[in-house]
């Protein structure tokens, strides 16, 4: 009660001041507030006792990390494909970390402001295997589960329109929804990004008993949101994601990183570590060593892959579009310089 | 002729021992014959249904409870164990079916409010509890207690809402909506049925359109709207809004059902009223809203019953309360598929605390008309 | 006049309080407008209703009473969720009302066991959240119905999947106008005849049911002359789903089902309380003139108790068109799915979008609560 009071006090005071800092609201309130998913295993999920874990959680610790130096400074709240961006906008989240596209119209239309690429990704077609089915061109006339409010519900319709065929749609809300209905055969096929088509198949009883069409129909580059118009905030998340690559980039690690934090001879990494002086990191209001307390509580880009998403985990994606430009993906920093 | 089996003597007319009635018609046999066989339809009904409750009952059983399994690690594992429900989702899963993901260390605080919810209920519902008066005076401040203990603050850890779910949240909405909906309906009722035109105008207005829309537009209206309403950079934690939105929605409903019940007194309590002198709100406090509100007590605990069903709403807008804990729980890749269970269960408490409100309604009726029999 | 003359004197105490309270309430209207009008110039918001005819919706939808493509307008695929959502209201309202009368009766009966159940039946679908058992009803549709390809047919003609049930559909010819006019010219006649038999019920009886017969019978001699002009199109298993045909989706069916479910306890319970509300002084006398019993609920009962049934009745009506709003939670796009759901999302404007929604539910419920009170003044007893 008193909470609000307060802030409505303090809102009154303020009211005409329509942008008000993030970084000041979020150190104000002492723990950062992420938008996740309500549930997408490897990207944002809860274990058994109710901690949540993913490619997605883990990105927002990392941003924990940077603005206070502790990656468990972070709150997390759901949303749906529905409430997640009025959720951003309205002030009720920091930054959304939910497996979102990045769009001309979500950019530009919606005011919003993707700060980069964290997972290059595409829409896919998972279907039973029983069914016989090789190509995602062989599929008119069936039933399809689709997330509302999503690109891929659009790119869906224009391409059965484009190759001529039709389908029927059944609608839901989260992936859980979609998985059961798959599951009980309500729909024949489940489209979304190939990552959550890889996430769900690992949540059946039998993965082998799924596959995933080898047709990739869009362009799905899943990154993290910030609201627009406070860029301090936009750069400061920015250069989180960027950190995270380069990091990996120049083989920091966190087994490695307080030994390398140190010293070390690669002027590049003593940049990136705080070794040596990062012109222009005062203005963001980071600390020296923002980059060592990410790395070293939540990894380079590389082991947050590998610990939600990769060979080794259930869902097994291998890294391919999203490794380092040097392996031929396209994960590409700007040098910290 | 009478004809006495066990004297030997005749009997003067209308002396005659009454003789026991025939055997069939008493006891079991009696009530048997009266209830269930009384006809050759109701002889078909009842064999029929016998029948049908057999084999539903039979079969259930042997799902819910012979073929169940209690404890596994995952669906697979129950599978492999039996054929029936697979109630081991709800074992490994209850702290969050209760608590939500209230962190675990600090769960001594909901518990303890509910208990304190039992001790600051007991003076409101009965009238004989020991030490009434002074309960009372706790069951005022307990909201604020309850609040503090919830939430922290002062002493205590905050635990910021997001983080309550399950059957917590729902009696977090359905005590809280009940509580500050009832003198606001209250308030409604009085200015819908006021002589100033200007209050009957805006609060049948009001209560309209809270009656003629659908919750859920309410509750979305709380989760995207409502933050615009506010000054910029202001907002409110989705659960206060929530709990808003919940309780104006109620208010209507519950003006309403106090409607009803002060159209029904009759006229010549308000002249009376009015003849010895009484103010308006003299008459409304000592005569006419005690019998009203008497009268209305099963409108009013419907509208309770409906609010708290409808705290289950708020999946939809993304808060975990039990519906949302068990899809959560569908989401693990252990657990998927297990939708009846998991929503047999929280039918199962909605089912169990429901019928107890309304007995307790039915209850609290008869013991008012109690006081009422001359 | 000073204030405190002013609060003294009741008449200008009322007239002051209520400009006090309008302008409050105006002052507050006022403040929150003003916020959204700082809120939305903040954020380079504009409100218009201009989205609705301009913008393509881009979505499928499953279920479409009318025509309707991914290229038609966001106001289409909201017209297509109204006409969903009166669909489900309207059989979930036949539904529930043969659902709640029978409960109501059985509930009376004199047979113990089958008014406890019915009772158990009361308890049950008043005790649990709505939503609850549309989700419950919907799983367990999708679960035990088969796959197309394994789908239970009944004469080879109606299919049962867990895609939906698939009936014949009667495809009319041009033939099939004539063969209509004829039978409702027979209903016409038999209709006029029977006014004029209006002093003698038996005779009027007689003359309806002769009439319709004689109807029938001539229609259908007008459908073996114009050729039999009915087709049926039954559906195929092609591909994946059957083809052809009416088709009803199982959200269609879970939503209808749970909805007339959870509305028939209140309805039974709104018939007991009517049926029990007649004095029971009529059934004695009617008992007395020896009348049988279901002649007793019919001519007597029923018709009183109607007076005290149809009001919460219609109130009931009403909360299941507004339940039907549920329809998110399974896939079904109703009015909100499609214009409070979809339609916000993917264009960012949710307080038109709201505002639309909320005010299509309030006209309904307006319309139907002045039915409702004009149904009341017409049966009311005078001098109450």
């Amino acid at each position: 009660m008193k909470r609000i009071l307060g802030i409505a006090a303090a809102g009154l005071l303020l009211a005409g001041h329509a942008n008000a800092a993030t970084l000041d609201e979020v150190r104000a309130r002492g723990h950062l507030q992420c938008g996740i998913n309500t549930g997408l295993v490897g990207f944002a999920a809860p274990d058994d006792k109710g901690v949540w874990r993913g490619f997605d959680v883990d990105f927002c610790r990392a941003v924990a990390a940077a603005v206070f130096g502790d990656a468990d400074k972070v709150k997390f709240t759901n949303l749906t494909g529905k409430t997640r961006f009025t959720a951003l906008r309205s002030r009720e989240i920091d930054v959304l970390s939910r497996n979102t596209t990045w769009t001309f119209s979500r950019d530009v239309d919606l005011q919003l402001t993707f700060i980069g690429v964290n997972y290059y990704d595409g829409q896919g077609f998972m279907i039973p295997k029983k069914l016989g089915i090789k190509s995602a061109k062989e599929l008119s006339g069936a039933s399809v589960c689709i997330q509302t409010g999503t690109t891929t519900e659009l790119n869906l319709s224009d391409y059965f329109r484009a190759n001529k065929m039709t389908y029927q749609p059944v609608p839901v809300e989260t992936n859980s929804e979609a998985l059961t209905n798959y599951l009980a055969g309500r729909c024949d096929v489940y489209t979304t990004d190939a990552s959550g088509l890889a996430a769900t198949r690992v949540a059946t009883d039998n993965p082998a008993a799924h596959v995933v069409l080898p047709e990739i129909i869009s362009k799905e580059p899943l990154g993290p949101v910030v609201r627009q118009g406070d860029d301090q905030w936009a750069d400061i998340v920015r250069w989180t994601l960027n950190a995270l690559i380069a990091a990996e980039e120049h083989g920091v690690s966190s087994a490695n990183v307080r030994k390398l934090a140190t010293g070390t001879s690669n002027p590049e990494i003593a940049r990136l570590l705080g070794k040596s002086e990062l012109q222009g990191r005062a203005r963001l209001g980071l600390a020296p060593d923002w980059v060592v307390k990410i790395i070293a509580q939540v990894g380079n880009y590389g082991e947050v892959f590998g610990r939600n998403l990769g060979p080794d985990t259930p869902l097994g994606i291998a890294r391919g579009l999203n490794g380092m430009w040097t392996r031929g993906g396209l994960m590409y920093a700007p040098p910290f310089r | 002729m009478t004809v006495s089996p066990d004297a030997p003597h005749d009997y003067p007319p209308g002396q005659h021992p009454s003789l026991p009635p025939p055997p069939t018609s008493t006891g079991i046999v009696g009530w048997l014959r009266g209830n269930l066989f009384s006809s050759l339809f109701s002889t078909a009904l009842t064999i029929v249904t016998v029948w049908l409750l057999w084999l539903l009952i039979s079969n259930l059983a042997d799902w819910m409870l012979f073929d169940a399994v209690v404890s596994a690690d995952s669906q697979a594992a129950c599978r492999a164990l039996d054929s029936g429900a697979c109630w081991a989702v709800i074992a490994a899963r209850l702290d969050q079916f209760v608590y939500g993901f209230y962190p675990e260390p600090e769960r001594w605080r909901p518990n303890l409010v509910f208990v304190l919810l039992i001790i600051a209920l007991a003076p409101i519902l009965y009238d004989r509890t020991p030490a009434r008066k002074q309960l009372l005076w706790f069951s005022a401040a307990y909201p604020f207690i309850a609040g503090w203990l919830i939430y922290g603050g002062i002493g205590l850890t905050v635990v910021p809402t997001g983080m309550y779910g399950g059957f917590l949240l729902t009696m977090i909405i359905g005590i809280t909506g009940i509580a500050a909906s009832l003198p606001l309906g209250i308030a409604l009722a009085l200015g819908r049925q006021s002589d100033m035109i200007a209050f009957r105008i805006l609060c049948t207005v009001f209560i309209e359109f809270a009656r003629g829309v659908p919750l859920i537009t309410l509750l979305f209206v709380a989760s995207t709207m409502l933050n615009y309403f506010l000054p910029p950079g202001t907002s409110f934690d989705l659960l206060v809004r929530v709990l808003i939105m919940v309780s104006l929605f109620a208010a209507a409903y519950l003006a309403e059902a106090v409607r009803g019940g002060l159209q029904a007194i009759p006229r010549g309590q308000y002249e009376a009223a009015s003849a010895l002198g009484l103010s308006w709100w003299a008459t409304t406090r000592k005569v006419t809203l005690p019998q009203a509100l008497k009268i209305s007590i099963p409108g009013i605990v419907n509208v309770f019953v409906g609010l708290y069903k409808d705290s289950t709403l708020v999946v939809i807008i993304g808060m975990l309360d039990p519906l949302g804990i068990a899809r959560a729980a569908l989401a693990d890749a252990k657990w998927n598929g297990l939708s009846t269970e998991t929503y047999l269960f929280v039918a199962l408490f909605f089912f169990v605390s429901c019928f107890a409100m309304s007995r307790y309604s039915m209850w609290l009726e008869r013991r008012l008309a109690r006081g009422e029999a001359q | 006049m000073t204030a405190l003359a002013i609060w003294r004197q009741e008449s200008t105490r009322f007239v002051a309080l209520q400009i006090g309270g309008v302008l409050l309430i105006f002052a507050l209207i006022a403040w929150l407008l003003g916020n959204v009008a700082a809120n939305f110039a903040a954020l380079d918001k504009t409100f218009g209703f201009g989205f609705l005819w301009e913008l393509p919706a881009n979505y499928d939808i499953n279920q479409t009473l009318i025509d309707y493509s991914a290229q038609s307008t966001h106001l289409r695929a909201a017209l297509v969720g109204l006409l969903n959502t009166f669909l489900v209201a309207a059989i979930g309202i036949v539904l529930a009302t043969i659902l709640g009368f029978a409960v109501g009766a059985l509930r009376l009966s004199e047979n113990w066991l089958v008014s406890r159940l019915a009772s158990a039946y009361v308890e049950f679908t008043r005790n649990t959240p709505v939503l609850l058992l549309i989700l419950l009803w919907h799983g367990i549709i999708i679960n035990t119905l088969p796959h197309p390809r394994q789908a239970l047919s009944i004469a080879d003609s109606v299919f049962l999947t867990n895609r939906g049930v698939y009936v014949p559909k009667p495809l009319f010819e041009d033939g099939f106008l004539y063969v209509l006019a004829v039978f409702f010219a027979g209903l016409g006649a038999t209709w006029l005849l029977c006014r004029r038999q209006r002093d003698t019920p038996a005779r009027r009886l007689s003359v309806a049911v002769a009439g319709v017969v004689f109807s029938v019978a001539l229609a259908a001699i007008a459908f073996f002359l114009a050729g039999n002009p009915i087709r049926f199109e039954t559906p195929a298993l092609r591909g994946f789903n059957y083809q052809g045909g009416l088709s009803l989706i199982p959200e269609l069916v879970a939503l209808t089902w749970a909805l007339a479910f959870y509305t028939s306890g209140f309805i039974a319970e709104n018939v007991r309380a009517g049926i029990m509300s007649v004095d029971c002084g009529q059934t004695d006398a009617a008992r007395s003139l020896g009348l049988p019993r279901i002649r007793i609920l019919r001519l007597i009962v029923l018709p009183q108790a109607m007076r005290v049934i149809v009001p919460p009745l219609t109130s009931s009506y009403l909360d299941l068109t507004k339940n039907s709003s549920l329809a998110i939670a399974i896939g079904y796009m109703d009015l909100v799915a499609t214009l409070g759901g979809i339609t916000l999302n993917q264009t960012g404007r949710e307080m038109e979008a709201m505002l639309l929604v909320m005010a299509v539910y309030l006209l309904i419920s307006l319309t139907i609560a002045a039915f409702m009170n004009w149904y009341n003044n017409r049966v009311r007893l005078p001098g109450r």
